[in-house]
């Protein structure tokens, strides 16, 4: 069992496809839907969690861009600029998975991409403009 | 046998000094006991980095050819308003100062913040340029009635960082019991006690390590943004008339300190602006303070640790805007905020901190080194700051 979470960017010609029906029903995928933005007639974007078999998955997805959905692994979007972070800790208590965290013996903040689920909570609640996401999903 | 400041500037200059921060002394002192301590420390070093809206700069902008008077004129940095209600050529601008009609600033609610006079002093520190835009009125020795012109340090006579008040002793617990998110100064606070801020270095803290001003007084050298500083005067809001624990420290916000320090020698690295979502702008200030080891006491007062210090915890959402509701709703160590988790009210409420403690270990740490390598010495305070006893009248 494989698990992955990947960004899908829909053009506006297919937003209203039954698109993530059919990547449920025809290649067995599980799709967890962590985030979505999508209207008729525009284009969509949603951050989804795809688990099953890894054969399965890479079908799925290979259906995804034959069908004009771009796909992109989730964690070059999302970044945490060690630079402008002073690790305060203020971004902690509204980081709902703790893809956020400190290392209570060093204090350092340290972001693991693998957790995040793009909420968006860290770019309200960061002082210094620390996490920077890219435009499309913010 | 107690020591002078004299003394320990005589072994700093021969590369002899000991010194701990303020959170290694904890162990020495566990170790050897206060009465060897003392004998053997010369300086413990303290350091905290946290946002201090109560932040500005002073500018004195070299004259162009046909001088111009900005005084009771205007002037902005790059369309952050600076006040210029001074002399000619001299300005200040506030960490908390917004631009007008600044795209980059949303102010519908919760409102972006993201440029501002904090933005200035950082651009400026950095290196960069900013655009002055002035006007004035023109006279016979100022004939000059409007300029706008790039201007960086290279530009001004004087460039100095004045924070009327830094270093709070001590600072409240920040929660909001109400049934809706709130964006204060002390972040955002979910609903019915949905997370708890606070900020201060805690046992690192340069207050919190002389309780009642023993060392840290007027003309006292400082550790400024990388920079050397100064404590000016008592900070504004000072009180040291705060109700004390039996180690002496305050249990609620405290005394205050009043630094100087000139802005072209420090660096990005220990002077960030800091934008608060629904709040506005701010200027985050690294400051260390070295303190003298001159007797037994003075161990004992820089060897407290966070499991001694209590901070308040207070609602935002009713008692801190209005004054209506209970003041303290808890009372808090800083080593259970520092656990990542409090109990208030039989809740656990997550906790974090706008003060950063990686920070406060490095400026320490720095203030340290500095000492060591003899780069920095101690200065015997001018005139104490105000004490509990005396109240809130400076005794000079």
């Amino acid at each position: 069992m494989k698990r992955m979470k990947v960004v899908l960017n829909f053009p506006e010609d297919i937003v209203e496809d039954p698109i993530t029906y059919n990547l449920i029903s025809d290649y067995g995928v599980q799709v967890n839907i962590l985030r979505a933005s999508i209207s008729p007639g525009k284009q969509g974007m949603m951050v989804v969690e795809l688990g099953g078999e890894e054969n399965r998955i890479s079908q799925g997805i290979d259906y995804l861009e034959r069908v004009g959905v771009q796909v992109e692994p989730l964690e070059q979007d999302i970044r945490h600029l060690e630079d402008r972070c002073t690790s305060c800790t203020s971004c902690l208590p509204h980081c709902p998975t703790q893809a956020l965290d400190v290392d209570r013996q060093s204090w350092h903040v340290t972001f693991e991409p693998e957790k995040c689920i793009i909420c968006l909570s860290c770019l309200e609640t960061c002082i210094y403009g620390a996490m920077s996401v890219k435009e499309h999903l913010a | 046998m107690a020591k002078t400041i004299e003394e320990i500037n005589k072994k700093i200059r021969l590369g002899k000094a000991v010194v701990f921060t303020a959170e290694e002394i904890i162990d020495v002192v566990q170790k050897k006991g206060a009465k060897k301590a003392a004998q053997e420390v010369d300086v413990v070093t303290t350091g905290t980095f946290a946002p201090m809206c109560s932040s500005g700069a002073f500018f004195n902008i070299k004259q162009p050819k046909d001088k111009m008077k900005l005084g009771g004129g205007f002037a902005t940095l790059n369309g952050v308003p600076a006040y210029a209600g001074l002399a000619a050529a001299d300005i200040y601008i506030g960490a908390t100062a917004l631009p007008d009609g600044d795209p980059r600033n949303d102010n519908g609610r919760p409102g972006r913040f993201r440029y501002g006079g904090a933005h200035v002093i950082e651009d400026l520190v950095a290196g960069k340029k900013v655009t002055l835009k002035g006007g004035g009125y023109g006279t016979d020795c100022y004939p000059r009635k409007s300029r706008e012109q790039r201007i960086g340090f290279d530009d001004m006579n004087d460039a100095f960082l004045f924070n009327p008040r830094n270093c709070y002793q001590n600072y409240n617990v920040a929660v909001n019991l109400s049934d809706k998110p709130i964006y204060t100064y002390m972040g955002k606070l979910k609903p019915k006690l949905g997370n708890a801020y606070y900020c201060s270095a805690g046992q690192l803290s340069p207050l919190f390590n002389d309780p009642y001003y023993r060392t840290i007084g007027i003309g006292t050298r400082v550790f400024f943004c990388g920079a050397h500083g100064y404590v000016v005067w008592h900070g504004t809001q000072h009180n040291p008339a705060a109700p004390r624990l039996g180690n002496d420290t305050p249990r609620s916000p405290a005394g205050t300190v009043a630094l100087i320090g000139d802005l072209r020698h420090m660096t990005t690295q220990w002077l960030r602006a800091a934008s608060f979502t629904g709040y506005g702008i701010t200027l985050s200030v690294a400051v260390g303070i070295p303190i003298p080891i001159l007797d037994e006491d003075m161990v004992r007062s820089v060897s407290v640790t966070d499991a001694e210090l209590k901070a308040p915890v207070v609602d935002y959402s009713k008692y801190y805007p209005t004054g209506e509701g209970e003041a303290k709703i808890a009372e808090v160590t800083y080593a259970e905020l520092k656990s990542g988790s409090i109990r208030i009210k039989d809740q656990n409420v997550p906790t974090g901190s706008f003060s950063s403690y990686a920070m406060a270990r490095e400026v320490a740490q720095q203030l340290k080194s500095l000492i060591q390598k003899g780069e920095f010495f101690l200065t015997q305070p001018q005139a104490p700051l105000p004490g509990a006893v005396a109240g809130k009248e400076a005794a000079i």
